[in-house]
């Protein structure tokens, strides 16, 4: 029996952590989100040097053959330092979605760059996870026609769409009627928009169940928005709680006061748990299927509330301070916002997690 | 990370469940006498497993996995653990790490039986939250203290036979260095018991008065002025124990069986999302807290350490626990109100009372915003309050 984390495992974030720091941390984060580029190719090339693109890739095509608890562990850094980098579809969802529902050419092709960071996949499926302005994709003939919004990983090379009828299709960026818009979010971080597809010619993966694969993908990529919100929400309250010490009124630190310790002392009550919920989602989805949808439809929701709650008591533990782009905290309020939404927000998200224990009427 | 047990505990795991379903029958509940099952699973090693054999325990080895099976078990088959309270959780752990050998002998095993009650003598009209500022006053007369004082909230004082008590014994020394733990007998002359009737209807605690009360001056642990230290060695214990989220998880499940029982409108009110989502909401904290329990427990296995992660335990367990019941109240909407011998009432009016009484618990065994202060000034090493200048 142990529930915690080994050696490897803190090594890996411990890695993960110095080089997101070491590539300018905010600063390169304020740049991005200033910038006209909306790909960040040093950090990209970083986080596949460190084996992060191809951590849950099986050796045999190029990656590390690590865990999902492992990529949920890197999202919780990647979160923390609020990078400016692909992950959860690239790194999670679209190769699961290979392993799992791909042909031995398809795996053969894709894996191995997706690995090297050579390609960038994307992911839309936000229909699947509660369509919007009527959106939704249709396969007809083998093409494609519809249109999908909130790409995960939008910025990409290569496209893991799903139809209404929950098959698997590949469609690369700069296929024949494939139209893209760029959104703007609130999270300069992670650039998203939707893809019009108007009769695009798409490979389907061909394995029987691409249901149970989409399943997979969905479980896999809450856990890992679950975890990149842990890591934000947890250096919120580092900042929160260096800043009161450091800030001094009324003669003495603003720590020493309740109402600040207090605030502080609950955004730490409602995390710590996070933490070990996080670990057992992440567990959960290559360890323990009868619980899996189930765990992560719970770590995507619970994570989302208690985000939204230290994002918010951070921020006002900073005063003013904390409202500025000088301080630039809203860089992270902001990517827990995002977390929040895409993959489901935590109603939706909820419901499925009552349909999934048979609750719902 | 590795959730299974290895074979020799799913082989332990499997004797404890042989050993219920053959004993069943001697359970209190289903036939059996409390007491005679308290010996019965002393000397089976599942009641008093890690105290040695000489003082009246079962004298297995500490063996934290070993201990988890056995509370899941009695659980899973419902079947009593065995004997509780103040006595056996908290002052037989503090003489074995502070008695005299005399005392582990004379307390320990008939308190671990059932034949010796305790009550805990700790908080007084103004000494709630800030404890170490107790004025009860023990003087040493000849081979005798002699005190004079009044404890509140001391829960089960009109059943112990005796009690442990923080006396202060060194008026002149610093607030935490003047308090001395005593132990004596509830027929001392001198001592006179008020039920004290909370919220819930119940008389759960009293108020306790003592008056020249005389106490043999060798019924003192550990040395005098060292009363706090004393204490302290197992308050955290108490704390983690109010909230355990087992307890949390079997009542989730009430919860849940309520909401397909009850009907609203002609509808279960399962059926109906709002309330469904709350209980999702609910469900999703009580995971996160069994997370949280798992990992500490794997901590203590392991010899790892969580800190923060035992420190929040009480106050998001409490927390919880209140609001789940709550959430059962309005589940019932009116019938939710019914209390005591009334018709129509819903599970004993168990909603409504444990609902009161996790507030009596939110406040009692270190109040929440005590918790807070613990989590920040422990947990995030933010700095104390600085201390108002004498006047």
């Amino acid at each position: 029996m142990e529930f915690g984390l080994s050696e490897e495992q803190v090594m890996l974030q411990d890695a993960l952590a110095r080089f997101l720091s070491g590539t300018g941390g905010l600063e390169r984060t304020r740049a991005f989100a200033a910038g006209k580029d909306r790909r960040a190719p040093e950090v990209l090339q970083g986080l596949a040097e460190l084996g992060v693109t191809g951590l849950i890739i099986p050796e045999v095509h190029g990656g590390v053959g690590l865990s999902l608890l492992d990529a949920a562990l890197a999202a919780e850094q990647l979160g923390r330092f609020v990078a400016p980098a692909p992950f959860a579809a690239t790194a999670v969802m679209a190769p699961l979605a290979l392993i799992k529902a791909g042909d031995a050419g398809q795996q053969a092709t894709w894996l191995p760059r997706l690995a090297s960071g050579a390609v960038v996949a994307g992911v839309a499926l936000s229909e699947i996870t509660g369509a919007r302005d009527g959106a939704g994709v249709e396969a007809r003939d083998g093409r494609l026609y519809g249109r999908a919004q909130f790409v995960v990983d939008y910025e990409s090379d290569l496209y893991i769409v799903a139809d209404r009828a929950r098959g698997l299709y590949l469609v690369a960026a700069d296929a024949p009627g494939l139209t893209r818009t760029d959104f703007r979010t609130i999270d300069a971080t992670r650039p998203t928009g939707e893809l019009v597809l108007d009769g695009v010619a798409a490979e389907p993966l061909k394995a029987d169940d691409s249901a149970a694969a989409l399943r997979a993908m969905i479980d896999a990529g809450r856990v890992m928005l679950a975890a990149d919100t842990l890591g934000a929400a947890q250096e919120m309250l580092d900042h929160a709680v260096a800043y009161a010490k450091g800030r001094v009124q009324f003669g003495r630190p603003i720590a020493s006061f309740q109402a600040v310790k207090h605030m502080c002392a609950e955004m730490a009550a409602a995390l710590e748990p996070c933490r070990s919920l996080v670990w057992y989602a992440g567990h959960a989805l290559d360890h323990l299927p009868e619980e899996a949808s189930l765990m992560a439809c719970h770590a995507k929701a619970h994570l989302s509330e208690v985000g939204t709650f230290v994002a918010r008591t951070a921020t006002e533990v900073h005063g003013g301070m904390g409202f500025t782009d000088l301080v630039g905290l809203h860089y992270w309020f902001k990517r827990i916002g995002f977390n929040r939404q895409v993959l489901g927000g935590p109603q939706a998200v909820r419901a499925e997690a009552a349909a999934l224990q048979g609750l719902a009427a | 990370m590795d959730l299974s047990y290895s074979p020799e505990y799913e082989a332990f795991r499997a004797e404890v469940r042989g050993f219920l379903e053959a004993n069943r029958s001697r359970a209190p509940g289903h036939g059996g006498n409390g007491l005679t099952w308290q010996k019965l699973l002393i000397e089976s090693g599942y009641a008093a497993r890690t105290i040695p054999r000489e003082y009246g325990g079962f004298g297995g080895e500490p063996d934290i996995l070993k201990s988890r099976i056995i509370a899941e078990e009695f659980a899973r088959a419902q079947l009593s653990p065995g004997l509780g309270g103040q006595g056996i959780s908290m002052l037989v752990p503090t003489l074995l790490e502070v008695g005299s050998e005399d005392q582990k002998r004379q307390f320990i095993g008939p308190t671990l039986r059932g034949e010796m009650l305790w009550c805990q003598g700790y908080s007084e009209p103004n000494a709630g939250s800030d404890l170490a500022a107790l004025a009860t006053k023990g003087v040493l007369e000849g081979d005798h203290w002699v005190i004079n004082g009044q404890k509140i909230w001391t829960s089960t004082a009109h059943l112990a036979d005796w009690i442990f008590c923080l006396v202060r014994t060194e008026p002149d020394a610093p607030k935490h260095e003047g308090i001395s733990f005593l132990l004596f007998d509830m027929k001392t002359p001198g001592i006179e018991i008020r039920p004290l009737v909370d919220m819930t209807g119940a008389a759960n605690f009293n108020e306790v008065f003592f008056t020249d009360v005389r106490v043999p001056a060798h019924q003192i642990v550990g040395r005098r002025g060292e009363g706090w230290k004393v204490a302290n060695a197992i308050l955290r214990h108490e704390r983690g124990s109010l909230a355990d989220p087992n307890v949390m998880q079997s009542r989730l499940n009430a919860l849940i069986d309520l909401m397909k029982a009850e009907t609203l409108d002609g509808n279960r009110v399962i059926d109906n999302p709002v309330y469904r989502d709350r209980l999702m909401t609910i469900q999703g904290r009580v995971q996160a807290l069994r997370c949280n329990d798992l990992r500490l427990l794997s901590a203590a296995v392991n010899r790892q350490s969580a800190p923060l992660a035992g420190m929040v335990v009480k106050l998001q367990g409490t927390e919880l626990r209140h609001e789940l019941e709550g959430f059962a109240i309005d589940v019932l909407g009116e019938l939710g109100l019914l209390y005591g011998d009334t018709p129509r009432l819903r599970g004993g009016g168990s909603w409504q009372r444990d609902y009161m009484y996790f507030l009596g618990l939110i406040i009692g065994g270190g109040t929440s915003q005590i918790q807070k202060n613990i989590i920040a000034e422990r947990g995030l090493d933010m700095p104390r309050e600085p201390k108002l200048a004498k006047a």
